[in-house]
């Protein structure tokens, strides 16, 4: 069961409850190993009460995004650093 | 805006305007979506289905082809036992409908004003998202140079057959197959290796843009050839899809 995951291309409906840009492009540093690069190239494992989004390099979760019938709950706690590109 | 947060993008109903089968087990679907946005080749929707009692269950789908005006193509493969595929490509009904948000996702995309040679690397119903790109290229008048290389099971699992077909100047298309091939196929069947990459492929050295799309396991590995062939790993993207789906 090594394959169980999506890429980060997964979040992009789920975070767009919540932000005005689209986040997938945005570019993550982790917090575990310092490794940067998109949102979208992140592994998303959906099969868990919500979506768990790890490191492509070192597998720390970097994101985390439950939701209830009520609210998003959304932990960044893994991510140091996100930066997003402003329309030109 | 008092309080609260922002639906920042809403669900909006969709209407089936028409269905038709793509294969054995995948139909392309077309939806009507009033004041349809727009939107790039490769981007995706969310589909939401709410039975009855209230339960939803909700998908992701990538956009098959350039919007037609307030019109969005998608190509579902049904999968057995699936909360949501086997009711869109087996039940729904023309007239009938489903709620959809999007579009989403702006990284796993080709942009018509890029310029760089494009390399499409399918793996069965991941051409979906690849077959977009080269028909928003078309749309476009692009005469940026594509190369698809489309792994698939039999020649009867293929989408888009006749689309693909050609004439389609400036875009090569290679078939691989896993299971069966025509006769007279030169290639046995079997999975991409190395030696397809690289023959259907681009050379590193033109800096081409690479779009991988398929199951995670299939991904996985064309992207670990890419990048073995001297691609550079930033130019390679990649949509993997899960065993889940649904």
């Amino acid at each position: 069961m090594t394959h169980t995951y999506v890429d980060g291309n997964a979040l992009a409906g789920p975070l767009a409850d919540l932000f005005a840009v689209d986040l997938t492009t945005a570019v993550l540093r982790c917090a575990g190993c310092g490794r940067t690069g998109p949102l979208a190239g992140l592994h998303v494992y959906q099969k868990a009460p919500g979506l768990v989004a790890r490191c492509p390099g070192c597998q720390a979760v970097m994101v985390r995004l439950a939701r209830t019938p009520t609210r998003v709950h959304l932990d960044l706690h893994g991510t140091l650093a996100l930066a997003v590109s402003l329309p030109s | 805006m008092a309080g609260g947060t922002v639906r920042r993008l809403a669900w909006r109903v969709a209407t089936l305007v028409d269905g038709t089968p793509e294969t054995a087990s995948a139909r392309t679907m077309t939806f009507h979506v009033p004041d349809w946005p727009g939107h790039l080749a490769g981007q995706h929707v969310d589909l939401r289905l709410t039975a009855e009692d209230g339960y939803q269950a909700q998908r992701s789908y990538s956009l098959a082809a350039p919007a037609d005006a307030d019109r969005i193509t998608l190509t579902i493969q049904r999968v057995p036992d699936g909360e949501v595929s086997p009711y869109l490509t087996d039940t729904m009904k023309p007239g009938d409908p489903v709620e959809v948000r999007g579009p989403v996702g702006g990284w796993f995309v080709w942009r018509p004003d890029s310029t760089a040679p494009v390399l499409l690397v399918a793996g069965g119903s991941g051409v979906v998202p690849l077959a977009a790109m080269i028909r928003a290229r078309r749309a476009a008048g692009s005469r940026v140079p594509f190369r698809l290389l489309y792994s698939v099971r039999t020649p009867a699992d293929r989408y888009y057959s006749a689309d693909l077909a050609g004439p389609l100047d400036g875009v090569d298309v290679t078939y691989a197959y896993t299971r069966a091939v025509p006769d007279g196929w030169p290639r046995p069947p079997g999975r991409i290796g190395v030696a397809d990459v690289n023959t259907h492929g681009w050379p590193a050295d033109l800096a081409p843009e690479c779009f991988v799309c398929g199951p995670t396991g299939f991904v996985e590995a064309v992207a670990d050839i890419l990048v073995a062939l001297g691609h550079d790993p930033r130019r390679i993207k990649t949509e993997r899809f899960g065993p889940t789906g649904g």
